[in-house]
């Protein structure tokens, strides 16, 4: 790692304060994405703002017909959340397939939406479940929020406060993990949302997506019959040395079909 | 930037000065001498360097030392009382859930925490716990047949 | 077994080193801190192929904390990194050589070579520093993959070696093979790729050097599974340090699997610098930088063709193989694909006639050598494949082919026609003994209850044998080898009755320090607890060859067995003496020398404390003390054996393929611990499974690394596997006293072939029968995609 100068805050007011006043100041949430990132020296921001202290924006709540998860919650209070389960179960199963348990522990829904990794899992909620993201400074929809590869419509020192997912009246969450760093190859939320159905798809592309061609397939009937016929197509999709393109659009295809079943 | 970082290790308060980028693992290794806890990777994934902060496992890689000031950590030179072994500790040399060594401590903390929120794991549940520990010995087998053990005996004693 | 003991030969003792491995009190390399201790930094080559125009050191210099920067100037007087086996190609040609130096001299050839050391007063500051050294470099055409780099105008990895070969060599009478062939029946064919691997023992490579003005004695602290070898290769072929001034000691050590035999670079560096420096120097691969510097292991691209008659007899085998020695020759690289490799092919079989061609090839990859098994799942894996083939072609049972053409237990000792002599061995009885333990009969109600589910299942059985020990070392000399092959113990039982065995067989998981103990505590009939084991440390063991290719228990507790019956000798001669008896009256049991036919007997104990207090001793015949040393040289290899069966089930729609379950049922000869004989099954089958359905080293076109960390480079984890079902059958082995073979490699190799035939046997409806490793799921998908379904 680079030498840098740390800082912890408080408060949101302090930490956009304090970012504000720094060279090449980074706010480190979990930290699950950005430490091994600065240990390669792949980052070398001047200055880390910890949000760990953070508190007004650690926990969840129920908001009518909202979760709202605030930014330093945890995956793993994500996953073991009573008001998550019971809601929105696609959720915490989401959450509780991310990374592994000790960075269940660590990373947080914040660090990870603010991060915008194509093979993450949080975008997939996000979108697939029509959420809006709070910032210090504004409310951002979901679908709005991921502009492109690591990639956010947050502005410079503008921060995550909180995520607000509408509870859908059924959701699923299935994932192709890649077998040596077990992030989504293809992960597909599929939910029955209150502004109809809605089909997002992380890992596959540059950015999570919404996949038209299956929302409209399925709005008329939701099963995964529906969307058996549903071509995908491979233009634009990611290829690695773990996954070609076709393989990714036939995945989409197998992932998606499973979660509606699993609706 | 040199900070004055202390915590709480193993029930003992501990102090020493470390720059602002030095990680918990480094702290707990070179700091305060406790190389129980071991580095196998840089990418946060082998978990042998997994140590719990304030009761939960945590990879001490990937957190910084300054992050951890006031916390309370548990590494593995803890865990057992004095010479006698805790009862993870016995299952795994009892069934055999270790060989080079290198991976273990970290298995071992990773173990205890599943059993705090899970008491009476299925084997299942025990091989998706260690998504986060690599071993490159036991091909992991006689790891879940220690884990399983000991949980059993912690749910007895 | 000793009756007495539970804690003797065969019995299940728990492992006495784990209390410091489980406490995390254990002291690995890393753990050391000397006083006055330094940090070295690498700067490694971030091309494959390239000329080091300039290095400028100044702004890195300049760095405070900085103690030193050192390129290839700095070891203008030493010399490079010694090839330990030199393998003569046909017409006797000797294999080309190149120099591989410490640091890279002028020219970088795999990314990754070293090429500036950087020393200071922390690793932080070490590798900030190493960041403002500049070298320039100006780029090279690289070769990378083996049949690449074999073409026509394909980039010079070394002048010295046109084409890029290192060596062609042959193993039998290709004339008599190919008159063979004409005659059969059918020719089964296969071209197939050992897909390359990095072995990632969880503990990164480390040492320190360090350095006594005083007495010129240089010390080496390092993760090696062999201390004396890195000795003497370092000491005598690269700094030139006679062994009396040098201490190499490797202390705790997390796991080798082959890549910590080798003498490597950094351990000549940090004992250069902590001399010149008279500091200690310390240095600490971190795990990208393991991947990069560590040698891989594999990377063979074979054609293999066997040919039978009608009724499915073996009437001969024809191999091409194109190895990949990487950029430079590792320590023990070119004996891997021929001695280690083409002698194996006869399997468990027999094939009267057998021709196999090795070319050696370098790339502008990191080097290649020994990995868990070395040469020997290579030959395992294309004999089982291509018999699997036969199987198909001549639409017969692979189990019955394979019996069919075992050796049978009354044709040993049986040589082969590639230069070994099998002593014993009972391939049938593993191979029902497997089938039996896998419920073979039940597979047809598995099979419809997986179709059931939508998910295709598959069953592979393979046979294997391989060879342990090598040996002898008169032998190996002849065939190339420049060290011997034997190995040394010293039994030193202390004046009190306790007794320390000092072994050249280093243990790096592999639990010597409690069965070496069981074995000598059963022959002295003393207590287990009174018995320790010391490895790891040049100063402190007389002399040793260290752990490879599965010896430990078959040579190296061979030569604890010849130390404690010196032990036994001496001690006859004198408890003889204080029961006033004929030598020749005076038999040993159960920690008691007894005159026969009387009760007169006297203890082990008292034995121990009259030779060291010889008051009442026969010091005009026999000098006090009691303290052995045994060199024990191997008449032969041992041969393990055994059946493995592996059932797979896969989901079409992914391509995803889970281990249903694995049987294997091995002959290890005796079995000293079953605990620690169960673990070692265990890992090697998971590093086997690995390879066929997980690990591939993949470099892109410009020898960029692309499977350079975890993230990338599938290690196995405990969810990929279902618990295994393991037996043991045992024929003892004839030449060693202990009848012992060997059993750390038979996982890894046993399993590769078994899992690859499973997964061909699933998609067989798809006309698969055979496919590169590893299987991923995407490539299965593919498989499966672009097969035919059958009608």
């Amino acid at each position: 790692m680079y030498a840098f100068k740390y800082t912890q805050v408080g408060s949101v007011d302090d930490a956009v304060k304090a970012a504000g006043s720094a060279d090449d100041a980074k706010y480190v949430a979990g930290g699950m994405t950005l430490l091994p990132t600065m240990k390669q020296r792949l980052a070398s921001p001047s200055d880390l703002i910890d949000l760990g202290g953070v508190s007004q924006i650690k926990g969840i709540r129920k908001d009518g017909n909202n979760i709202v998860i605030g930014a330093m919650t945890t995956h793993a209070e994500v996953a073991s959340s009573p008001d998550v389960r019971s809601a929105i179960p696609a959720l915490a199963s989401l959450a509780d397939g991310i990374g592994d348990p000790q960075v269940r522990n660590r990373g947080t829904i914040g660090g990870s939406v603010a991060n915008a990794d194509p093979a993450a899992d949080y975008p997939a909620a996000v979108v697939g479940l029509g959420a809006t993201v709070h910032t210090n400074k504004r409310t951002i929809g979901g679908d709005q929020f991921f502009t492109d590869m690591f990639e956010t419509a947050l502005e410079e020192g503008e921060l995550i406060t909180a995520i607000s997912f509408p509870i859908p009246s059924k959701a699923a969450y299935t994932k192709f993990p890649n077998p040596a760093s077990r992030y989504a190859i293809v992960g597909v939320m599929v939910a029955q949302a209150a502004d109809g159905v809605r089909v997002a798809v992380t890992g596959a592309g540059p950015k999570v997506f919404r996949q038209g061609d299956m929302e409209a397939a399925l709005k008329s009937n939701f099963t995964a019959d529906a969307i058996k016929g549903v071509k995908v197509s491979a233009d634009g999709l990611n290829a690695d040395i773990h996954a070609g393109a076709d393989y990714r659009a036939h995945l989409v295809g197998v992932m998606a079909g499973r979660a509606v079943s699993a609706c | 930037m040199t900070v004055n970082v202390s915590m709480n290790v193993n029930g003992k308060t501990v102090s020493a000065d470390v720059e602002d980028r030095t990680l918990l693992v480094t702290y707990l290794r070179e700091n305060q001498r406790l190389t129980g806890t071991h580095v196998g990777c840089d990418t946060s994934q082998c978990g042998a360097c997994v140590v719990h902060v304030n009761g939960k496992s945590i990879k001490s890689c990937t957190m910084l030392a300054v992050q951890a000031a006031g916390a309370e950590v548990s590494t593995i030179e803890g865990v057992a009382n004095g010479d006698e072994l805790h009862p993870m500790q016995e299952a795994f040399r009892d069934n055999h859930g270790l060989q080079c060594g290198f991976c273990t401590p970290g298995m071992v903390m990773s173990a205890l925490d599943l059993v705090k929120t899970n008491p009476d794991p299925s084997e299942t549940e025990v091989r998706e716990w260690l998504e986060g520990n690599l071993c490159r010995c036991t091909g992991y087998h006689n790891i879940v047949k220690s884990i399983l053990a000991g949980a059993k005996a912690m749910r007895g004693a | 077994m000793n009756e007495m003991l539970d804690t003797g030969i065969g019995a299940a003792v728990r492992r006495r080193e784990d209390n410091r491995f489980l406490q995390g009190i254990g002291n690995y390399t890393d753990d050391i801190v000397l006083p006055g201790q330094t940090h070295a930094h690498i700067v490694r080559s971030p091309h494959a192929h390239a000329s080091i125009v300039g290095i400028d050191k100044a702004a890195a210099e300049k760095i405070e904390g900085v103690v030193a920067i050192l390129t290839a100037e700095d070891f203008a007087d030493y010399g490079g990194l010694p090839c330990g086996w030199q393998v003569n190609g046909k017409n006797d040609e000797p294999m080309k050589e190149p120099k591989h130096p410490i640091l890279a001299e002028g020219r970088v050839r795999h990314v990754g070579d070293p090429v500036v050391v950087v020393i200071a007063e922390t690793a932080d500051i070490a590798r900030d520093a190493s960041e403002k050294v500049s070298v320039s470099y100006k780029e090279l055409p690289s070769a990378i993959l083996v049949d690449d780099a074999v073409g026509a105008g394909a980039a010079a990895v070394h002048e010295e070696a046109p084409g890029n070969v290192c060596y062609d060599w042959e193993l039998g009478d290709k004339a008599v093979v190919d008159a063979a062939f004409k005659g059969a029946a059918h020719v089964a064919r296969l071209e197939l790729v050992n897909n390359r691997l990095i072995p990632n023992a969880m503990e990164p490579r480390a040492a320190i050097g360090d350095f006594n003005r005083g007495t010129g004695d240089h010390s080496l602290y390092t993760t090696s599974q062999n201390p004396h070898v890195i000795r003497l290769l370092m000491g005598a072929f690269v700094l030139n340090i006679p062994e009396h001034k040098l201490r190499v000691y490797a202390p705790d050590v997390g796991g080798g699997f082959g890549s910590k035999i080798y003498h490597y670079a950094e351990e000549a560096i940090v004992t250069v610098a902590a001399a010149k420096l008279a500091r200690p120097v310390k240095w600490v691969a971190d795990r990208s930088e393991s991947f990069i510097s560590d040698a891989h292991g594999r990377d063979h691209v074979t054609t293999v063709e066997l040919a039978l008659d009608k009724d499915g007899n073996f009437l001969g085998l024809r191999e091409t193989t194109l190895a990949n020695m990487g950029a430079y020759l590792s320590t023990f690289a070119p004996a891997v694909p021929t001695y280690l490799h083409g002698t194996l092919l006869a399997g468990n079989y027999v094939t009267p006639v057998i021709y196999c061609n090795v070319k050696a090839v370098f790339t502008n990859t990191v080097p290649v050598d020994a990995y868990r098994g070395a040469g020997r799942p290579e030959a395992t894996y294309l004999l089982e494949r291509i018999i699997d083939i036969a199987a198909h072609d001549l639409k017969m049972d692979p189990a019955e082919l394979r019996r069919r053409n075992f050796i049978k237990p009354d044709q040993f000792p049986y040589d082969t026609p590639v230069a070994l002599t099998y002593d014993i061995g009972d391939y049938e009885a593993t191979l029902d003994q497997a089938m039996q333990a896998s419920d073979y009969a039940g597979y047809a109600a598995r099979k419809a209850e997986s179709a059931k589910n939508g998910k295709l299942r598959g069953r592979g059985l393979i046979s294997y044998i391989e060879a342990c020990g090598i040996a002898p070392s008169n032998v190996a000399g002849a065939l190339g080898a420049r060290a011997g092959l034997y190995e040394a113990a010293t039994i030193r039982v202390n004046p009190t009755g306790s007794v320390s065995v000092l072994t050249g067989s280093h243990a790096h998981g592999q639990g010597h320090e409690t069965t070496f103990a069981q074995v000598v505590s059963d022959m002295l009939g003393i207590s287990y607890d009174s018995v320790d084991v010391i490895h790891g440390d040049t100063d402190k063991i007389p002399f040793g060859m260290g752990t490879y290719g599965s010896r430990s228990i078959a040579v190296g507790g061979a030569a604890i067995v010849g130390a404690v019956d010196k032990i036994i000798n001496k001690g006859r001669r004198i408890a003889a003496h204080l029961m006033e008896a004929s030598e020749a009256d005076v038999v040993f049991e159960n920690g008691e020398f007894k005159v026969m036919g009387t009760d007169k007997q006297v203890g082990f104990g008292d034995v121990a404390l009259t030779a060291y207090v010889p008051h009442n001793y026969p010091l005009e015949t026999l000098e006090p003390g009691l303290e052995e040393t045994a060199f024990y040289d191997p008449k032969n290899f041992t041969y393990p054996a055994g059946c493995h069966i592996c059932e797979v089930e896969i989901d079409p729609e992914t391509g995803v393929v889970e281990i249903a379950s694995f049987t294997a049922a091995d002959d290890f000869g005796r079995i000293i611990n079953p605990m620690v004989v169960e673990g070692q099954v265990h890992g090697g089958l998971v590093q086997g499974i690995g390879q066929a359905l997980l690990e591939g080293c993949v470099y892109d076109d410009n020898g960029q690394l692309l499977t350079g960390s975890f993230m990338d480079y599938c290690m196995p984890r405990a969810d990929d596997f279902p618990n295994f079902v393991v037996s043991t059958n045992v024929t003892e082995c004839t030449h060693n006293p202990l009848g012992v073979k060997g059993c750390g490699e038979a996982g890894a190799i046993g399993s590769p072939p078994a899992v690859v035939s499973a997964i061909c046997d699933a998609l067989s409806e798809y006309g698969v029968t055979h496919f590169d490793m590893p299987a991923t799921p995407s490539k299965v998908w593919s498989l499966i995609h672009g097969g035919k379904k059958a009608a």
